[in-house]
């Protein structure tokens, strides 16, 4: 089976320090990967890399595109890098601020997205928009209101909503249930988990939270000092972690 | 062949924090289980009884030896492979009830048919008729089992662990928390899953539910490192 996505050697550095150094993985299709690690770990300048939002100074990231096949994404041009970031992936950010576009409304966040990618029935995409503000529990009479005037879950389920639509392939997703109430929490890790069996989504997933990659990651890489020091099934390495720092992280959770 | 064949598996724990103590656990272990048998570990609490389990769901790590479950060797198997043997191919019934919270009983029950693609009508049809025989009052459905009883979150495991007809299956004190009723169905649908072919291996103290559906057992005492005897 072909990777759907590949990463080889890929490496970072901010002057002197190290942001992450000699990342390697594959991530198969429908597999959900985790990243944990402290803060200042590297996860979250790993996953920019990855995204094409930070350019890495070496390595390689070979993305199995619909068209063309596995292609190196940091040899892309920039305007083929964009489309496949409308199209193939999602990012979705902690703080869904910086993945809505506030001033618009909720329908509207949505069906931007479909209308970037060629949609250009108004009929349709406002269906296409409903239709995705009901699968994230979303009422539908709030199709018209901001998302200033939505609370911070519903905020991040519009989120969700705004960046599958276009059915990508690969969703990043930086503390998806961080700043979130549990109880809010916990119906977002629900949605996450059915929208991956169901779209056959292959997801990397940022987090310190040990309990939410449990729930949601197949896989597992912890990080430290931007290097992988552990890697496996997420149950095997939170249960029998091999590396002392992992072991440390483990030890560390508190009881509830 | 046999479904799960475990041979000259080896395990220790080492403590990285704790002035790097390396613990072995685990030495020699070996036992195989055929499609249609119910095999059942024994030795005392901290023999290696659970640690056996795990290292055979690929939850601890092997540290040396092969474990073939359905021809995979999961001592060596990359997660993907041991992703996919678990969705398809391995249950595992454990002792605790690990879900999202707030998720409705019934969902929890029918996921692993919808990750080997069973329809939702047929996924819940089953997951119905199971927690009906297990005795989840249909009010419960829709409700998280993390609000429920020991006794009826278990119930809810063992519905989770026989809604998809796993090849092979692994039990971690089934019958534990039951009354006689609830026991007795239990050691129906093992019945049954080895009636249509599961190879089964199973922690059981409760010794009447071991004779009753077990074939044979192993003592894991046997695999106790040389000095670690107790």
């Amino acid at each position: 089976m072909t990777p759907l996505l590949s990463v080889r050697g890929l490496t970072k550095r901010y002057g002197p320090r190290i942001g992450c150094a000699d990342v390697t993985f594959d991530l198969f299709p429908g597999e959900v990967m985790g990243i944990v690690g402290e803060s200042g770990s590297g996860k979250s300048t790993l996953l920019s890399c990855l995204a094409g939002k930070l350019p890495p100074d070496e390595g390689a990231v070979i993305f199995d595109t619909r068209g063309d096949g596995p292609r190196d994404v940091l040899k892309m041009s920039e305007p083929e890098r964009r489309m496949l970031s409308r199209t193939d992936w999602a990012f979705v950010h902690q703080n869904p601020r910086d993945g809505l576009r506030m001033g618009v409304s909720a329908g509207g966040n949505v069906g931007e997205r479909l209308m970037a990618v060629g949609a250009r029935n108004y009929g349709r995409i406002r269906a296409g928009a409903a239709d995705w503000l009901g699968r994230v529990e979303i009422a539908a009479d709030r199709i018209d209101d901001r998302p200033t005037a939505f609370s911070g879950g519903m905020q991040q389920r519009l989120q969700i909503a705004r960046n599958l639509v276009t059915g990508p392939r690969l969703a990043f997703m930086d503390e998806p249930t961080g700043g979130l109430d549990v109880s809010v929490q916990a119906r977002l890790l629900d949605l996450i988990r059915s929208l991956v069996r169901e779209l056959g989504l292959s997801a990397i997933i940022v987090t310190h939270d040990l309990a939410v990659v449990r729930l949601l990651a197949d896989r597992l890489i912890v990080m430290k000092d931007g290097r992988v020091v552990e890697a496996g099934l997420t149950d095997q390495v939170l249960d029998d972690p091999q590396h002392g720092y992992t072991q440390l992280l483990v030890s560390s959770v508190l009881q509830v | 062949m046999a479904m799960i064949e475990v041979s000259g598996v080896a395990k220790a724990f080492t403590l990285h924090n704790q002035g790097g103590a390396v613990i072995p656990v685990m030495q020699g272990a070996a036992l195989t289980v055929s499609a249609g048998e119910c095999v059942a570990l024994t030795g005392s609490s901290g023999a290696g009884k659970s640690t056996l389990m795990r290292m055979i769901y690929g939850n601890y790590l092997a540290g040396e030896g092969r474990i073939l479950v359905g021809g995979l060797d999961v001592a060596r198997a990359a997660p993907r492979e041991i992703i996919a043997l678990r969705r398809a191919t391995l249950g595992h019934v454990s002792q605790f009830l690990r879900v999202v919270p707030r998720v409705p009983t019934i969902d929890v029950v029918m996921e692993p048919l919808l990750r080997v693609g069973a329809g939702a009508e047929e996924a819940r049809g089953k997951a119905e008729a199971l927690l009906a025989r297990l005795r989840i009052p249909e009010r419960l459905w829709s409700l998280s089992p993390l609000t429920f009883s020991g006794g009826e979150q278990q119930r809810v495991n063992i519905a989770r662990g026989f809604a998809h007809e796993y090849p092979a299956l692994l039990l971690d004190e089934p019958t534990a928390s039951l009354d006689a009723a609830n026991r007795a169905t239990v050691l129906s649908l093992i019945s049954e899953a080895k009636a249509r072919g599961a190879a089964i291996l199973g922690i059981f103290h409760d010794e009447g539910a071991r004779a009753a559906v077990c074939d044979r057992e192993v003592d894991v005492s046997a695999f106790t490192p040389r000095g670690m005897a107790a």
